[in-house]
């Protein structure tokens, strides 16, 4: 069992991979940086493969059947002291801990493959598509710090370790959209995506804080013990609460409404970037997040249906912006939104397995996708606009087959794996009962007929159509090395291949992928039936022949989207040239501006939020909060310092005026100045001439004698 | 008659205080401070006088011992205003008692 207890060592090769890059990168050679990087990854992957391996030899033995493994190292924040305790709902007390312990289950083992799986071919694919930038070190140090933090994330078993890794990955994807920082609006779309991603951890802190509060326990095991203990009722209010805001940091780092707006401005950072972070791995970590904590989440049914109808909201919204979007970087961006819109929509209908499936799938097709697109737009000297793209198929035709391949994916065509995963979430949401579950349906189906569509115009108006580059740029249209189409080659059989786990029973599969996450998800399906709703493995069993032909209805009608969409894409775009048309410009032009613009959410943002924007002559957000306290703090503060200034002074002018004139003036002065009124008269009596004053002392002892002898 | 011609104690002391009188109107109306230093050793004289007349009336001898301290006292005191005369005539080139007023306010 060595890979399974030495289960630490996978984040920490990465860990040490970015620690060599941060002292020693600048000195190594190009090769050295990769080999070392690379080779990090590829030993994560290799680890974790061996560690699944063992780990479903270990949980099947009958002593910890089904059980999840977990192994703790020391721990990490709290003491045996007593002083760290706090108080409990319920009056007792409960130590504050937190380990430095990494857990291993199904859930996190997918999450484990797929990470170090997808993380470890786009590190191959940078080595080619990076080769040419400067800051090669950098680059690789910041890939390996992200991957450390994501396999911590994955591997924490508690939620305060958990919340080290979200931040970590938070930080690596800052660093990766401002890699080109000598760039204005990469900055900027860095920065955006940290404040963005700030919001939403807020929520996740507070929501932890609850947890914490509650249950007087972080780590996972606990929290899920005490939750089936039948200890709290279902719509518990203090759970709704913090379900809601751990939803809501999950809404941040995933890209849900309302906070998406970082991800398509993301797409500043190296197109590796993207398809690591942006589309495969760090957004997906809401995803995880909210199904680690599924025990909770069943039992506040109204944050479920939230998680849903953000989920479905999203899903929508992102698809039909991307269905104008003319960089190819930002449909892929909306898309990734949109999928992600998906995966909680599943996750929001109970269907946490189809949900976990999705985001299994999703990682092959929008890697792939993403790399197709670096390819792309490293054969077209940096171009990102499609519309001066066009006819490339035959040029970079292995670019050209590994995309298609993962449009067939993602755009739901049987038997790609995005059919697989996403007409199970379809299928979750139509079994779920009552009225917003269906209406969630339906957008997720008009979502899946957008999908198409703008999944196969990205795909006519890149490969097919005229030519549409300048003839510069053509000239220099190439075929990328082998270091970039192995990984597409590779991604492109996974996108094949990996829905296959998840055959359904209606087709005549066993549905492997659901039984694999049994462990972590049954005791919630049941919970779910509890509630009488059916929920997503008991409904299959209990009703299954009633059910199998209205499944088979809807995978046809879901097929039809998706060939719909694709119809309407071949149409209008297969001939695309120089002044090809925008079909939803001709027939709508005002739904297309609103498309175009994103539907102005930046710039409400602008005008409500950041107060970049001024509504009228009031400015609101953040700057607006900036001026009003700087109103206030010059006419309010300082007035009433000024004022106080003003009483000082005042006081300072009546007390020197009273020193001067009472004091000094009467008290001190006024003797001095009475005396010398009374020497006035006094001096008379000097008159200087020593003859007078003999005079007057003779006469005076004439007086004398004469008064005695005449007496 | 005889009794007439004796010289008795009452002509000493009537000479005394004519020579008093004479020196006090000389100290107080003359304006010449040699004069007035004069006037002054008038004074002293005729106080002399009346202390020899009293020793010759007692028989004693104590009041020509005061004469001659008194002699001795006068003759310090003339030398003293004098230096003090010279030095005010070599300051205002006058010695006018009339223009000595400076001991005032």
């Amino acid at each position: 069992m060595f890979f399974l207890s030495h289960i630490w060592l996978i984040p920490l090769l990465p860990a040490f991979g970015a620690t060599i890059m941060f002292f020693f990168g600048r000195r190594l050679q190009k090769a050295t940086v990769s080999a070392v990087c690379v080779g990090m990854i590829v030993l994560a992957f290799l680890m974790a493969c061996g560690a699944v391996w063992q780990y479903s030899a270990w949980s099947s033995m009958p002593e910890h059947y089904h059980q999840p493994y977990q192994t703790i190292l020391y721990t990490w924040l709290g003491t045996d002291t007593g002083q760290m305790n706090y108080a409990t709902y319920g009056g007792s007390t409960a130590a504050f801990q937190a380990d430095a312990g990494f857990l291993l289950d199904p859930l996190s083992s997918i999450w484990l493959l797929f990470v170090t799986g997808v993380g470890m071919l786009i590190h191959i694919y940078s080595t080619g598509y990076m080769a040419h930038e400067g800051g090669y070190y950098r680059f690789f140090g910041y890939l390996n710090l992200f991957m450390f933090s994501m396999l911590t994330l994955i591997l924490a078993n508690n939620y305060v370790m958990l919340f080290v890794g979200w931040e970590g990955v938070g930080l690596c994807s800052y660093l990766l959209i401002g890699f080109y920082f000598h760039r204005k609006s990469a900055s900027d779309a860095a920065a955006k995506a940290f404040i963005v991603n700030r919001i939403g951890d807020a929520g996740f802190l507070l929501g932890m804080f609850f947890v914490a509060w509650y249950f007087g326990s972080l780590r996972f095991t606990d929290v899920t013990h005490i939750a089936h203990s039948g200890r709290f009722a279902i719509g518990d209010p203090i759970i709704t609460a913090a379900t809601l805001l751990l939803f809501v940091g999950a809404c941040g780092k995933s890209a849900q409404l309302p906070l998406y707006v970082w991800l398509p401005d993301a797409m500043e950072g190296p197109t590796p970037v993207s398809a690591l972070i942006h589309a495969a791995t760090m957004v997906t970590a809401g995803v995880y997040m909210v199904a680690r904590s599924n025990a909770l989440f069943v039992l506040a049914p109204k944050s479920m249906l939230v998680v849903a109808i953000v989920g479905g909201l999203t899903a929508i919204f992102a698809a039909s912006i991307g269905l104008v979007q003319n960089d190819i970087k930002r449909v892929l961006a909306y898309s990734t939104v949109s999928q992600l819109g998906y995966m909680f929509l599943a996750l929001g209908v109970g269907a946490f397995a189809a949900g976990v499936f999705h985001v299994f799938t999703h990682a092959f097709f929008k890697a792939l996708l993403f790399l197709g697109a670096g390819s792309v737009i490293h054969s077209m000297s940096g171009e990102q606009d499609m519309r001066n793209m066009g006819d490339l198929g035959h040029r970079i035709p292995t670019t050209h087959a590994t995309m298609f391949i993962a449009t067939l994916a993602i755009a739901g065509i049987f038997p790609f794996a995005g059919f697989f995963s996403k007409d199970a979430i379809l299928w979750e949401t139509w079994s779920r009962e009552g009225g917003a579950y269906r209406f969630l349906w339906y957008i997720g189906y008009a979502t899946a007929l957008m999908t198409a569509f703008y999944m196969f115009r990205l795909m006519y108006l890149t490969f097919h159509g005229r030519p549409r580059m300048s003839h510069e740029v053509e000239h220099h249209i190439h075929e990328s090395p082998i270091s970039m189409t192995a990984p597409l080659v590779t991604l492109a059989l996974c996108a094949i291949v990996a829905g296959w786990l998840g055959w359904p029973n209606s087709l005549g599969g066993s549905d492997r992928f659901t039984k694999f996450l049994e462990p972590v998800f049954a005791s919630e399906a049941q919970v779910l039936e509890y509630e009488g709703h059916a929920g997503q493995l008991a409904a299959g069993e209990k009703e299954e022949e009633h059910n199998t032909s209205t499944e088979w209805l809807l995978m046809g009608l879901s097929l039809a989207a998706a060939g719909v969409g694709w119809g309407m894409a071949w149409r209008s775009y297969r001939h695309a040239d120089k002044d090809y048309a925008e079909p939803i410009a001709v027939a709508a032009p005002p739904v297309y501006n609103v498309l175009l613009h994103k539907y102005y959410v930046d710039e409400g943002y602008d005008y409500v939020f950041t107060g970049r924007r001024k509504l009228g002559d009031v400015r609101l957000g953040v700057l607006g909060l900036g001026e009003a306290s700087a109103w206030i703090d010059s006419h309010v503060i300082d007035a009433a310092v000024n004022d106080v200034g003003w009483i000082t002074r005042l006081t300072a002018t009546i007390s020197s005026w009273w020193d001067k004139w009472i004091i000094d003036g009467i008290g001190v002065n006024g003797p001095a100045i009475l005396a010398r009124m009374l020497s006035y008269p006094a001096r008379l009596f000097e008159w200087g001439l020593v003859q007078w004053y003999a005079l007057v002392m003779t006469a005076g002892l004439v007086g004398f004698l004469l008064y005695y002898v005449y007496h | 008659m005889e009794s007439m011609l004796h010289i008795t104690t009452l002509h000493y002391l009537v000479l005394g205080a004519a020579l008093f009188l004479l020196g006090v109107i000389g100290v107080l109306t003359r304006r010449n401070v040699v004069i007035v230093l004069m006037s002054i050793e008038l004074i002293l004289n005729a106080v002399n006088l009346n202390l020899v007349a009293f020793s010759r009336m007692w028989g004693g001898l104590h009041g020509q011992v005061f004469a001659i301290f008194i002699i001795t006292d006068a003759a310090a005191e003339a030398a003293v205003g004098l230096g003090i005369l010279i030095a005010f005539f070599r300051n205002k080139e006058t010695v006018n008692i009339d223009e000595v007023n400076l001991l005032k306010w």
